[in-house]
């Protein structure tokens, strides 16, 4: 055992010492490597911050109610009545001496990006001041709170980056009225940083829509009083509801964007492996190639064939895993934090959000390089030790 | 012809080694098929846009709905031929996860009038006039449900509520359109207007955008401006523009998303090209001795040159032809996101761009050691190892 290990080290050091000879093709292959974990940490990161976003949003004492049949808020429409019904249910939460239950009304607002310059459908919410106590992660963050009564508006921050024209102090003009927006909000990097929020009272006539909301959110007095509160709407004659965690909600509002980037992303991903293991490949075969009078040599005098494999795939490894790092570290510079808006095409409008490289997926990245490096380094390996000692100290 | 048993011999002397850098190019170049299927369906269909239509939509937002009385109006205006309209319905067929397609009520006659590049067979047409619950789909939404003309096909409204009461409106499927052209969106579902009007419990009298064909496209600029200055200071104001700009204001807020992939993708495709064309030129570096000795018995500089080039190109070729044919067939599997991009195939231009970008893989891996070779002092050369 001893003697193994000796060996195993011995060569170990000897191909590491030599690598500086063959730095043209380990080269290639770490550069490779590091695309690859670049780019899939990169793509992965996309659906990552997308689902971070829907997340943060989603709370599971939150419920959201709906019109049956509607899949987003953008095609319901509730009447007060219903929200009257709505607010006597049981197992919802309460402050301030009301109940926790936040009409809101939910249309879009056409916005040029400052990315395109192009018109972009801006989500742009009523709400009413049970709002601010349903969605508490919501605070101001530069100026002041809208006005109840008036045409004022406040901005997410993620909006305020996306889109023209929202900054402090501008004015907005849609239909025969003008906005002027006072303060900017935060949400925890929720969905609502993407969207302009008004009084719903204010905003309702200036949108011909009279007395209806689109949704009702709910907050509960516990996520375990859900089932409960559930269960007496939908037992409710007069009401004809679709009744949803927030966080349920939010997860089917992501599903195309992740469907494009885990579908494309996929396949990507993929092919990108296919090409690098066949980069790994080469490179070590052309390693093992060029070296087989060595590695005979070393077997004539005595080593043993899994030292030798060791050695190869221990170099192939290291090759790899200096690239996994390289690719992991520059996606994470790259794209950590990159801000970004994109159609969300069920409620029809924008969602900004960031790309997030967490641990896991940088993890994940390095690990997919070691793999890599591991099937590009076995193989030659194996066909080193197998190598016939003749042949291969004839060779030239 | 008598090098090419030589060139033959020497891709074979490495087989290992040339099979796994032509599986490199190859799936670089399926890469590069996707690549370039993906940012044809971010474009939407925008390169087919009709130079000639317009579309008119409410001012602050698409969500919003416009009086049917402006169709006559519009059609008033100088300068413009015929308009129609539609709406967008936002139903579910089935299951949410798979219903991306679009549904729209729409006039037929006049639809298929502004929309030439629909085509369907006449007879389909016409049953589709005498019906009133009738509905056409096109050709890849009809394939990837099995829809049979004939079939009754029940979608869910998420809207616009039937008065009938429950959700679920029935069409009778009458006929299955085709597209003219590949960037012809081929998903939508097209049924009548004025059965969809008649039925649903509120909004009566309104639709979604119009959509106008104007005499010249010359004038588009002009005619558009006059459309919303005849509707400003009305309660439905108007935002008119070509159908082009709307498809791409459209396609816009996918946003980024779009050119991350396609940047993203172009970076592998040069990474993986700089690795193969690596170990292409190593292969030559190798032989450094044997080029010696063809110089030796009498083979020209700019010969051994052509003879590395061939080589390179040789093996470009033989992967960049596979890719492509490998990618062309993989992406008319269908795209990878389950009818997320209505229009996904692999545009003929690009093979062409891949085809050049296949010979210039080539020549860029074996132009710099080819040239190294060429100028080999012979007797260096011979006296290496």
């Amino acid at each position: 055992m001893g003697r193994w290990l000796s060996q195993t080290g011995a060569l170990l050091e000897f191909n590491l010492r030599s690598l500086p000879r063959r730095k043209g093709s380990a080269l290639a292959a770490m550069v490779g490597i590091a695309g690859v974990v670049a780019v899939l940490v990169g793509v992965l990161s996309i659906g990552q911050g997308f689902r971070r976003t829907m997340e943060a949003t989603g709370s599971p004492d939150t419920a959201i109610i709906m019109r049956s049949g509607a899949d987003s808020e953008m095609m319901s429409i509730l009447t007060r009545d219903d929200a009257h019904i709505v607010s006597d249910a049981p197992g919802i939460a309460r402050a301030h001496n009301r109940v926790l239950v936040s009409p809101e009304l939910f249309v879009v607002v056409n916005l040029p990006k400052k990315s395109t310059g192009t018109d972009a459908n801006v989500p742009m919410r009523g709400v009413e001041p049970p709002a601010f106590d349903v969605h508490n992660e919501v605070h101001i963050i530069q100026g002041r709170m809208f006005e109840w009564g008036r045409n004022e508006v406040i901005v997410g921050k993620g909006a305020l980056g996306e889109f023209k024209g929202l900054d402090l102090g501008s004015e907005l003009h849609f239909g025969q009225s003008a906005w002027k927006v006072v303060g900017v909000f935060e949400a925890a990097g929720g969905l609502p940083e993407s969207e302009i929020w008004a009084d719903a009272s204010v905003l309702a006539p200036a949108y011909h829509r009279g007395p209806t909301y689109q949704a009702l959110k709910v907050k509960l007095a516990s996520a375990g009083s859900y089932q409960q509160f559930k269960d007496a709407l939908t037992a409710d004659p007069r009401l004809s509801l679709k009744v949803q965690r927030e966080t349920e909600y939010y997860a089917a509002q992501s599903r195309m964007i992740v469907l494009l980037v885990t579908g494309l992303g996929g396949v990507v991903s993929l092919l990108m492996a296919i090409g690098a293991v066949f980069g790994a490949l080469n490179t070590m075969y052309t390693a093992v190639a060029s070296r087989g009078r060595e590695i005979a040599t070393l077997e004539a005098l005595g080593f043993g064939s899994s030292p030798v494999v060791i050695s190869i795939l221990a170099e192939s490894l290291l090759i790899a895993l200096v690239g996994g790092v390289l690719g992991a570290l520059l996606a994470w510079i790259g794209f950590d934090g990159y801000r970004a808006a994109t159609m969300n095409w069920q409620s029809f409008s924008q969602v900004t959000f960031a790309f997030d490289v967490d641990a896991r997926l940088l993890v994940s990245g390095i690990l997919y390089a070691l793999l890599i490096g591991f099937i590009g380094g076995l193989f030659p390996a194996i066909r080193a030790a197998r190598l016939p000692l003749a042949t291969a100290l004839r060779a030239g | 012809m008598k090098f090419a048993g030589l060139l033959l011999a020497n891709l074979k002397r490495h087989r290992l080694r040339t099979t796994l850098t032509i599986l490199s190019i190859v799936a670089a170049f399926v890469l590069f098929g996707y690549l370039a299927a993906i940012r044809k369906a971010f474009e939407m269909g925008a390169s087919v846009a009709g130079a000639d239509r317009l579309v008119t939509r409410h001012k602050v937002s698409i969500i919003q709905s416009l009086p049917i009385s402006y169709n006559a109006q519009i059609e008033q205006i100088p300068g413009v031929a015929m308009a129609t309209h539609a709406s967008w319905f936002g139903g579910i067929y089935k299951e949410p996860k798979y219903s991306f397609f679009a549904q729209l009520p729409v006039v037929p006659d006049e639809y298929m009038k502004m929309y030439p590049e629909l085509i369907l067979p006449k007879e389909q047409f016409e049953a589709w006039t005498r019906t009133r619950t009738g509905a056409i789909a096109g050709r890849k939404t009809a394939t990837q449900f099995g829809w049979k003309v004939g079939d009754r096909i029940p979608i869910q409204a998420t809207i616009w509520r039937p008065k009938t009461g429950g959700n679920t409106w029935t069409f009778d499927l009458v006929g299955i359109y085709d597209g003219k052209y590949k960037e012809t969106d081929t998903t939508q579902f097209l049924f009548r207007y004025d059965y969809f009007d008649e039925n649903r419990v509120f909004g009566q009298g309104l639709v979604g955008w119009y959509l106008i064909r104007i005499k010249d496209p010359q004038h588009a600029a002009d005619v558009a401006r006059q459309i919303d200055e005849r509707f400003a200071n009305s309660p439905y104001e108007t935002k008119t523009e070509t159908e082009k700009a709307f498809i791409k204001g459209f396609a816009d807020q996918m946003g980024n998303i779009g050119k991350i992939l396609t940047a993203i993708l172009t970076a592998v495709f040069f990474t993986i090209l700089l690795v193969a064309g690596n170990t292409m030129a190593q292969a030559v570096r190798e032989r450094v001795s044997e080029l010696g000795v063809m110089k030796a018995i009498g083979f020209t500089d700019t010969r051994i040159l052509g003879f590395i080039l061939a080589e390179s190109c040789l093996i470009a070729v033989i992967g960049g032809v596979i890719g492509l044919g490998l990618a062309w067939a993989l992406i008319a599997l269908g795209d990878p996101t389950h009818g997320a991009l209505p229009i996904f195939f692999f545009p003929p231009r690009d093979v062409v761009i891949g085809l050049v970008c296949v010979l210039a893989l080539g020549v860029a891996a074996g132009l710099l050691p080819g040239i190294q070779a060429m100028r080999l002092n012979t007797v260096d050369a011979l006296r290496r190892e």
